[in-house]
Order: structure tokens, then sequence, then C-alpha cells
């Protein structure tokens, strides 16, 4: 058992519920990631992970409960400053900068890191930048996207794009990085190529919370596991746990599984 | 400070200025070679210039940019009554008020995007014609604008020089700048040249990059730790500048100003240029004020007689009906060419002028070396 040793909460969401209309989205949703694992969160479609994902970044506001990052409570926080405090995430669409080639894509949140959420740099010109666009140039060999620089992001293939946000993503360094189903309409080539680069971070100690549907990426990954059912938690645990646990099958993994 | 720019930036920046500092000459067939309309070419172009570091970069349309024309006419022109005839204090003054208005404007329009942020913009400028036209005519002197009178103190000028019998030009340290002779246009295309490098810096540096970021997705601006807000105030206060910039230079040259200045055609005018001649490019802009103030005032100009001569080798059973049809399109009839060539423009080239020049461009270049794939063309649309 690993759970012995001391470690750190890094993301703390405690008793958040949320209702959109009628609709209750979470329903008092406890959840704590801690520092260097993998957490992933997996349940049926509508199960509400995403909308705790949102939660997270400040994209929706809880109606109460608390979400607590490195001790910081985001309630009163804007996107942008949930980003500086080091919350990066990748999206279930990819939001990338369609109209910009792939090199600037990655150099943009490089800049935000490096220069905070405004800066009116209009004397320098981006091609002095050279220490960002080597550090760019590197995250576009680590996702394999380095000999279509050039190109405009919004060429690229779905999978594509989902590389290179999370490139977008890892040029942060966030002390947290959310992952909303990475793999999502990739090929298996391109799945395992994910995989692996997801473990080289996990070496590099970055926190992940990843919401996934594919069980072969949850299970070569994750350290934790929390099964989200009809905005609860219903079952928390390591991935062997979970695996053998009934309501889990009853909910999710039943039906996966066929 | 001067290192930054690339050797092509630097080609284009010479070829620019070149061709605008040969203008009186360059433009002699097209029959566009005196000062007056050269001078309208470069206010515009000045004008449209900065309507694209907004529209251009950041993609939020304002229709409302004649409000700050306005603004600087006026700033400059009580400079001219109240100091002194010297165009650089006006400038100044123009400056300082056009920047504080699209402060206040920008404050309040940019709180809202896409057509409400227009339909916001448009309203302020509408506003601002209207109060000119009205309530403000102590400012204003209303409908019938601001002049020079004789009867202006000048204060500064006062104390230097006695006045003599007629209205005084406007000068820059004794040069004329009114009074359409040729030093007008050369302060003019001076400020054309300025006003096109630091554009031209702008779109290099990381803010001009920050701004094109925010056009394709805000959102994902915001989610990677881009406070979005202070970027588009920037970027407006600064386009604002530009057009209270143009609004005194055309003051300098023609020392009036009228509420007219304001309305919303005149906004509507600059977002046809910047869409004419190419959005998001550097030089489009200033092509598309060009062609624009080219139709307005010398294809106006085109009549029958004109036509007549042109048509004069052909027998005159051809030539009659010829230069009637075509007399529909010249002279009073400019503006439905103009409009038909803009709807042609927007459908087929929907990047402007300038996409029309690059695709011409990328075929001589198939030609010289095989298919190459014209990938890094395509991700800087700025050249």
């Amino acid at each position: 058992m690993t759970s012995t040793t001391k470690s750190n909460i890094v993301l703390d969401v405690s008793g958040v519920n949320k209702s959109f209309g009628g609709l209750r989205a979470l329903t008092n949703v406890n959840l704590q990631v801690e520092e260097g694992k993998v957490h992933a969160i997996i349940g049926p479609n509508g199960a509400g992970k995403s909308t705790l994902l949102n939660v997270c970044i400040g994209r929706i506001r809880p109606d109460n409960g608390h979400v607590v990052f490195n001790g910081e409570t985001l309630d009163r926080h804007q996107p942008h400053e949930i980003n500086q405090l080091g919350v990066s995430r990748v999206f279930q669409t990819p939001e990338i900068f369609a109209d910009l080639n792939l090199l600037e894509n990655v150099m943009i949140p490089a800049f935000a890191k490096r220069d905070g959420a405004f800066t009116f740099n209009a004397i320098r010109a981006v091609s002095a930048e050279k220490e960002l666009r080597e550090e760019a140039e590197e995250i576009l060999h680590d996702v394999g996207l380095y000999e279509r620089r050039n190109h405009l992001a919004g060429s690229l293939s779905r999978g594509d794009k989902r590389r290179l946000e999370l490139g977008m993503c890892l040029i942060q360094k966030p002390k947290l990085l959310l992952l909303d189903e990475p793999t999502a309409g990739m090929a298996r080539h391109d799945t395992n190529m994910t995989i692996e680069l997801l473990k080289r971070i996990k070496a590099r100690g970055m926190t992940k919370v990843i919401i996934e549907h594919d069980m072969h990426v949850v299970f070569s990954l994750a350290d934790k596991i929390s099964v989200l059912a009809q905005g609860t938690v219903i079952a928390e645990g390591l991935p062997e746990e979970v695996r053998g646990n009934p309501r889990v099958k009853e909910a999710y993994l039943g039906e996966a599984h066929g | 400070m001067f290192g930054n720019l690339s050797r092509q930036d630097w080609v284009m920046f010479l070829g620019f200025s070149a061709v605008v500092l040969l203008a009186p000459i360059l433009f002699q067939p097209i029959g566009a070679a005196y000062p007056a309309i050269l001078e309208k070419f470069c206010i515009f172009g000045l004008f449209a210039i900065g309507f694209n570091i907004l529209f251009g970069l950041t993609g939020y349309l304002s229709f409302g940019h004649a409000a700050f024309l306005g603004i600087g006419s006026y700033a400059a022109v009580w400079s001219f009554k109240l100091f002194t005839m010297n165009v650089i204090p006006a400038i100044a003054l123009s400056i300082i008020f056009a920047g504080i208005f699209a402060l206040i404007i920008g404050f309040i329009s940019l709180r809202r995007s896409g057509i409400y942020f227009s339909i916001l913009t448009l309203a302020f400028a509408q506003m601002s014609y209207n109060m000119a036209y009205s309530v403000l005519t102590p400012l204003t002197n209303g409908e019938t604008g601001l002049q020079l009178t004789l009867k202006d103190p000048r204060i500064v000028d006062a104390m230097f020089i006695t006045p003599g019998t007629g209205l005084p030009r406007t000068t820059l340290f004794g040069l004329e700048i009114s009074g359409g002779g040729l030093g007008g246009f050369y302060f003019t295309a001076a400020a054309l040249i300025i006003g096109f490098y630091i554009s031209m810096r702008i779109f290099r540096s990381p803010f001009g990059l920050m701004l094109k970021a925010i056009k394709s997705n805000q959102n994902r601006m915001r989610y990677t730790g881009f406070n979005t807000r202070p970027y588009l105030m920037a970027a407006f206060v600064i386009s604002g500048i530009y057009a209270g910039l143009a609004g005194s230079l055309m003051a300098a040259v023609d020392p009036l100003a009228g509420p007219e200045r304001m309305q919303w055609t005149a906004s509507g005018e600059v977002v046809l240029m910047t869409i004419l001649g190419g959005v998001g490019t550097l030089i489009g802009p200033v092509i598309g004020a060009a062609i624009i103030k080219y139709f307005e005032n010398i294809f106006s100009g085109f009549n029958e007689t004109a036509l007549n001569s042109v048509f004069n080798f052909l027998p005159d059973t051809l030539r009659e009906p010829i230069v009637k049809l075509l007399s529909l399109f010249v002279g009073e009839g400019w503006s439905l060419t103009l409009g038909l060539v803009f709807m042609a423009i927007v459908i087929f080239l929907p990047g402007g002028i300038m996409e029309g020049v690059r695709l011409i461009a990328s075929l001589f270049k198939k030609g010289g070396n095989g298919n190459k794939p014209a990938v890094s063309g395509h991700a800087q649309p700025a050249e």
C-alpha cells in the first residue's frame, strides 16, 4: 500500500453542489488530489465529470461548497487568475488558436507564464524571444508536432489538435493539469503515444486529474480513481480496488465491458 | 531597437515609404498627384491603419471610430484658435483628447463583444455627433463648424508674430502646412510613415500576437492565464489615438472641423477601407483608403466628355452606346462602381486586395520553384 507515505493535497474539492435549473449536475462532491499523483475520474456519460472540471477552473461557480487549490480558495477567482496560480486544462473539444501556427500556439501560453496576465510588450519583436521559442520547439518535439510547427493549427486533425493543446498546457509547467478525455478521437497508435507522453510528465512530478473513457488509458496511468455517477462520487480508491467494486461494475464498468 | 524587424519587414517598410514619398510623381498618370488628394490618401490611410489595429488584430468591429476623428479635429482647431498655428501642439492636444475619449468609450463598450460591442460604439459616435450639432454648439459651433477667425486670441503666436491681414496658415515652425502646397502633403506623409512603422512594430510584437490570439480564441486566452480586457483596452485606445491623429491632420491641412466628420457614414467608411484593402494586413488598409478616396475624388470627376475622348478611336455608332452605358458607372455613378468592386472583393477575395496580391505572388512563385507548400506564407497573413 503506497497510501501510507505522507502526502500533500494539491486540489481539495469539498461539498460542491451545482444545479442547472432543475437538473442536479453535482451533489455534494468531495475530491482530494494528492501532489504528484494521477487522479482519474471515470463515470458514465452525464455523470458530471466535465462540470466538475469546469468548477475547478472557474468556468462554472458552484452553488455551494469550495474548491481549494494549494491552500487558496478559488471561489472568487477569474479563470485567468486560476491559471496563473498553476492550473492548466485540456478541453474535451480542443481549444486552440486555429488562425495561428503551431509554434505561436505553444509560445502564447509561455508568455502568460513568463509575463503574467497582462504586459504591454509592444517594443520587442516575437522573433527576438529566442528562449521562449526554443522552449516551444522542445515541447512540440515532445508532442510529436515539431515538423509541422509552421502549419496553421486549424489545419490539424482532431487528435493532433488535442496533442497541441496538451503541449500548450505543458509549456506552462502547471502545478495541476486537468485533462478532459485527452485521447478521445485518437487512433490507437496516437493514444499509446499520448500515454507514453503522460507517463514521462508523471516522472517530472506534475499532478494530474484526468477524465477518460478509455479504460486502457485509465489503468495504465492512474494512481487513484474516483467514480462519478449521477453527480456524486460512488467509489474511490486504487485502480485494483475500483476494478473489483460491485457498485462501480453496476454503474459503469458493467456497461463498458458489456 | 531597430534590429528586431526581419529583413523582409525592412524591405516592405522602405518600399512603402518610397511609394508614399514619391506619390506626387508616381500618381501622375492616374490624375491623383495634386497635394489635396494625396493628403487625403495619407490621412485616411493613417485612420485605417489605426482602425486595423483594433479590427484586424482583435476582431472587435467598432462602428464609431469617426467620433475620435471628429474629436481630434475639434481639439486641433481649438489649439489653432487659442494658442498657435503651429501643428505640433495641435497634434499633441488631439492625441490626448482622443486617447481620453477612447479610454471612456472603450471601458464601457468592451464589456460586450461581437455585435453588441459594435452597437455600443455606434451609439457613442452618434451621441457625439448629435451633441456636436446641438448642445455643444459653444464648443463646436454647431452646423457651421468650427473655423478660424481674425478675432481668435492665438496667445502664443501673438507674443512673437505681428498678425497679417488675412487668416493665418498652419505651420510647422515656418513651413506652411495648410494652403494646398506640397508642405502639407509631406507633413501628412511623414505622419503616415511613422504610423505605419508603429503599426508594423505592434503587429510583430508579443502584444500584437496576444491580440491575434484573442481574435482567434478568447476563451483559450482566458484559460491560458491572460486577462484579455486590458489587452483589448490598449488596442482600442491605440486605434482611437490614430483616429484622433488623423482628425488633427485633417484640421492641419484645412483648419476647420464640422460635426459631419463624426457621422456614422464616416465610421462606416473606414470599415469599408479596411475590408477592401485586407483586414489584418499591414498595407491593405492604406490601399483600401487610397482606393476609396480616389473613387470619391477623381473617378467622380469623369464625365461623358472624358469618356468620349477615351473611346475616340471607335466609330460613332459603337461609341455612343458604350459611352451611355459606362457613364452610369463614372461621374456621379462612382458609388455604384465602388459598391460593385466592394461586393466582388468580399465575395471572391474575403481577405481583400492583399489576398489577391498574395494569390498572384504565389502563382509566380509556383512557376519559379515547383510546388513547394506555401505553409509559412499562410501563417503570416500580415505579409
